[in-house]
This record gives C-alpha cells, structure tokens and sequence, in this order.
C-alpha cells in the first residue's frame, strides 16, 4: 500500500516535471482557455449583464482542466509508444494502473495552470472580484475535479489502448463535455435524456462543489459524489486495463507505433 | 535460468483495403533452447528471423501461441510478475527514455517502478552510474545525449533493480565504433558481476567476442547452436576463398554454386566492386574451377582464409 502510494506520488511528480517543460505546450496550456474564456465573458456580459460573469469565470477555470487533460489522456499510452517507453512500463513488475494513473493525473494537475490564469484573466480584464464563502471547500472542489477528470481521464487512455488515433477521440469529446456537464449552460436546461449523462459525470460534481463552495451553498453532496464517480473511474479503469492489457500481449500491439 | 521449449509465435496480418484477407505469418517456429547461470548466451540471425520476438515472449511482453518457456524457474505466461522482478530488458536505438528529464530522473522513476527502496536508490544509481561510466553527466537532460551515451543509461536503466537475468536485444545498434567497444566492455563487465545475459545481436565480431555460447535463428527456427569455437568448426576443413569482382550478376553466382565442392556464395557490395565470398569444403584446390566461371568478368584480388564466424553464420542461414 505504502509502496504504490509512494509509486503513485513520484511518477506523478515526473510526470508533471515533463509536462511543465515544455514551452510549446505550457503556453497553449495558459492561452488555450483564456481564450475560451475570454469567448464565454464576452458571451455572457451581452446576455446576461456583469452580474453572470462570476460564475462564467469558475466555468472557465474548470474547462481549463478538463482541456489540459482530455488529449493528454486518451493520447497517454500513444505518447509512451513514441518515447519508445510503453514496452518498458508493461514489462516493469509494478500494477500497471499505478503507471498510468498518475500520468493522467499530473495533466489535470497542469489543468490547475489554467485555473490560476483563467482567475486571473477574469478579474484583471473583466473586472471579476471572486469573494470564496467557503474556501476549505472551494479548495477541496478544485481538488476533487482535478481528481475526478484525471480519474475519467484513465479509463479514457485505457479505453483506447489500443487505439493509435486515440488522441483524437479525446479531442472530439472536449466540447461536448463541457457542454454536457453543465460548464457553461446549466445541466437543467439540457434535454432530459442528457441528463443522466451530465450525471454519471465527475467533472458535473465538481462544478457544482466549486460553486457551491464560493457563493455559499452546500458543497458536501457534490463534493463527495464527484470523488465516489472518480473511484468507479478507477475501479472500472483498473479492471479494464488488465483486460486490455492480456490483449495487447496476445495481439502484439503493444509496441505499434 | 532461460529455458524455451517449442516456443512459437504467429502474428495475424491483413492484406488488401477493400477485400481484407487475413494472414498468418510464423515469426517463431517452434524453438528451444537454454541458458545457465552467468552464461552470456547470444542469439544472432538475419532481420526478420524472429530474435526480437523471441526476447518478447521471454520476458512476458508476448504471449506464445504454443510451446513453454521459463525464466528462473517461473512460466513466463503463469508467473509473469514473478518473472518481471527479475529480469531486466534493454534495447538498441534512440528511444526507450524519458527526453525531458535528467539521467537521474530517468533512473529515480525506473527505481520506483521496479520497487528499489528509497534508501538504497540513491546508492545504486551511483554505481550503475559508474559502471556504464555516466558519473558526472547525470543531472543533464537525456534530450542532450548522444547515442553512444544514451544506450549506457539503456543499460544502467536495465540493471538498476540489480536483476538475475538481462536481456539484451541489439544494444549497439547504430552506435559508433568507439561506443560500441565501450558498450561490449560494459556487457562483459555484466557477466563478471554474476550476471546471466542473452544477447541479441547481427554483429558477428560481437557475438564471437562477447558470447559463451550462440544460436543462430534464421527464418524463425535454431538452425545451429554451440560455442563461438564449435560453430566455426561447424565449416572447419573448409576454406574461404574471397575475390574482387566488377559486374557479377545472380546467373554467375548460381554457377558458382554449381561448382563440386562449394557450399555457399554471397556477395558483398563495396563501392565500385563487389567482394565474393566463396565458402568451400576445402577437400580440393577450387581458386581455378571459380575463376573460370567468371571467365569475361574483370576480377581483382584472390585470397584464402580460414573461415570466421561470420562464415560459420552465413553457411548456417543461407543453408536451404
């Protein structure tokens, strides 16, 4: 236990050491929502007045996670096999769910760049004071999403294993998740057969604790729910990967570039 | 230590876009074979003879289609992570490395993958550090390394959990010479420590250096196997004729296969010629019957020598 939590914080630390290195990469990590952002506010204050861009400003905050980490994370396994490292990482003798966990986790880690600079954005060009009522829990929100996407993460880089156009797929679901989970328009003005989707979904969870926890509402339920979904990523992500796994053994995919 | 026993693998491939047909290629048919403790055990073949795949099955990355194979006793389909513990597998070429990070870190995250302590991690960096002669040079980004050092920190990587068997499949590829001397000296090094190696490898002076003992693989079956020694003695009482040539085409080779007495012909490309290599089974003088088949053909130098393992290897995997 102790071993593969020691495991799990130290390839997390490597993990967003190489992620962090990368000037390309860093820049469109901070540039990339902003300007996204930047669309919603502009969206928003013709709409709705100054008084919407608050919560648009947290909204955008946390799909700057969800961008950091959802083409990092389908594509994860895709970027080992080009390190040359993928074979190396199957073949070491630790659970394999331990390796690639982390690697998910430290790009919603880098997701939490965005959140910073998304805060920032708001109140600096758009004049956004963000007062946190509960800020343990806006903390712990923010902890929890970062969990809770890097999680759905995951099972994505699992699900597509042995996928090598995995990255687009992660890339095609970018928008529709931030759709879905209630980002930018509220999950009870979706189609009710959406509903259930914007449910069975972390990232709903944690928007809603963010929320809650900074204009004062209750943010325990969704607080906990967005870590409960987050463990059925794991739990379904874990057993999937061995699944996965044995097949790529027997199928010799492992390697294919 | 390494045990394969009727060891085979088949690849499924499909051919064609829109009358997809399935096919079955056998890269490994059904080899077997041994190593013993501290032996340095070499597999040697052509591209495509299915040594890599063979190291795949070996330390659990592929599944045979049938046969059995074992490392330290442990089944490499059953017990894969016993046999993960114990083994380390090192590559040639340019991957295989985190770019980003240091040497150090590179190494620090294998550690942890292979379950090396926290106490004794910093320690045993060190010393393979030193071994494959990286100390000092350990904190800059492998992105700066050239390949000869990139393929020792292969190797220190290989070895850091300090395990029983290593697995070496081509670790000079591509590696210049002075690297590539520097590199044998490191694996010999290996097999001083205690250390059980099988090598992978199409460099003949390599094997014949480093090798106890060496299978030769050629279209996915063993097609000899002995000491560097008994393999060359494998075409002993045989002699090696090699003759410069200019323009020798495939009918002229077909006849010098024709020839009594002779047992394999391959040519070389150099340049502007072409070097003949004419293997004999040296029961009779053949330099004149050779030179009459090439009878319009300009020729250059003649020479005769005692066969090589190079010789040995080219008789055993041009053998039909």
């Amino acid at each position: 236990m102790a071993a593969g939590l020691r495991l799990l914080g130290f390839a997390w630390l490597m993990h967003v050491k190489m992620m962090s290195r990368s000037a390309f990469d860093g820049l469109l990590a901070i540039l990339w929502p902003l300007f996204f952002a930047t669309v919603a506010f502009f969206m928003f204050r013709t709409g709705h007045g100054h008084s919407a861009l608050g919560p648009i400003g947290l909204a955008a905050a946390v799909m700057g996670i969800w961008t950091a980490t959802s083409v990092p994370a389908s594509s994860a396994l895709q970027r080992e096999r080009w390190f040359g490292t993928l074979e190396l990482l199957v073949v070491a003798p630790s659970n394999f769910a331990l390796i690639l966990l982390p690697i998910t986790i430290a790009a919603s880690t880098i997701g939490l760049y965005c959140v910073a600079g998304t805060l920032l954005w708001s109140r600096f060009l758009f004049g956004i004071h963000l007062t946190v009522v509960h800020p343990l829990f806006f903390a712990l929100g923010l902890f929890a999403s970062v969990v809770t996407i890097g999680s759905l993460g995951f099972l994505m880089a699992v699900s597509f294993v042995r996928s090598r156009r995995a990255w687009s797929i992660g890339a095609v679901l970018e928008y529709p998740i931030w759709l879905v989970c209630g980002f930018l328009v509220p999950v009870s003005l979706l189609p009710a057969w959406v509903r259930p989707i914007s449910w069975a979904l972390g990232p709903t969870w944690g928007m809603r604790a963010i929320r809650e926890a900074a204009y004062g509402g209750a943010p325990l339920v969704p607080l906990l729910v967005c870590l409960a979904l987050a463990g059925v990523y794991l739990a379904l992500g874990v057993v999937m990967l061995r699944f996965f796994l044995d097949a790529a053994r027997k199928h010799a995919t492992l390697s294919l570039a | 230590m390494i045990e394969a026993i009727d060891l085979r693998r088949t690849y499924q491939t499909t051919t064609g876009v829109i009358r997809r047909k399935r096919l079955d290629v056998e890269a490994v048919r059904g080899i077997s074979f041994s190593v013993e403790q501290g032996e340095l055990f070499g597999l040697l073949g052509p591209n495509g003879a299915g040594k890599t795949t063979t190291i795949k099955m070996l330390i659990t990355l592929l599944l045979p289609t049938s046969g059995q194979a074992r490392v330290l006793g442990h089944d490499v389909v059953e017990d894969a992570r016993e046999v993960r513990k114990r083994i380390g597998y090192v590559f040639g070429g340019d991957r295989g490395l985190y770019e980003r990070l240091s040497a150090y870190d590179n190494l620090r995250y294998f550690a942890e993958l292979y379950g090396v302590s926290g106490q004794r991690q910093r320690h045993r960096i060190d010393e393979v550090l030193e071994l494959v002669g990286l100390k000092g040079r350990e904190k800059e980004r492998v992105e700066g390394y050239s390949r000869g050092m990139r393929q020792r920190l292969h190797i220190a990587r290989g070895i850091l959990h300090d395990p029983e068997v290593v697995f070496l499949d081509e670790p000079t590829i591509g590696v210049d010479p002075v690297g590539a001397r520097d590199l044998r000296q490191t694996i010999a090094d290996l097999v001083t420590t205690g250390k059980t190696v099988l090598l992978t490898t199409h460099y003949m002076f390599e094997a014949d250096a480093l090798c106890d003992r060496i299978a030769v693989i050629a279209k996915g079956e063993i097609v000899g196997e002995g000491t560097p020694a008994a393999l060359k003695s494998s075409v002993a009482g045989g002699r090696v004729t090699e003759i410069e040539v200019f323009g020798v085409d495939e009918s002229i080779l077909v006849r010098l296969r024709g020839i009594g007495g002779v047992t394999a012909v391959t040519v070389e490309e150099q340049d502007q010629k072409q070097l003949l290599v004419v293997q004999t089974t040296g029961e009779r003088e053949l330099t004149q019957p050779l030179l009459a088949e090439l009878d319009g053909i300009e020729v250059g130098r003649v020479a005769s020598r005692e066969p090589t393992l190079e010789d040995a290897y080219v008789a055993l995997v041009t053998a039909e």
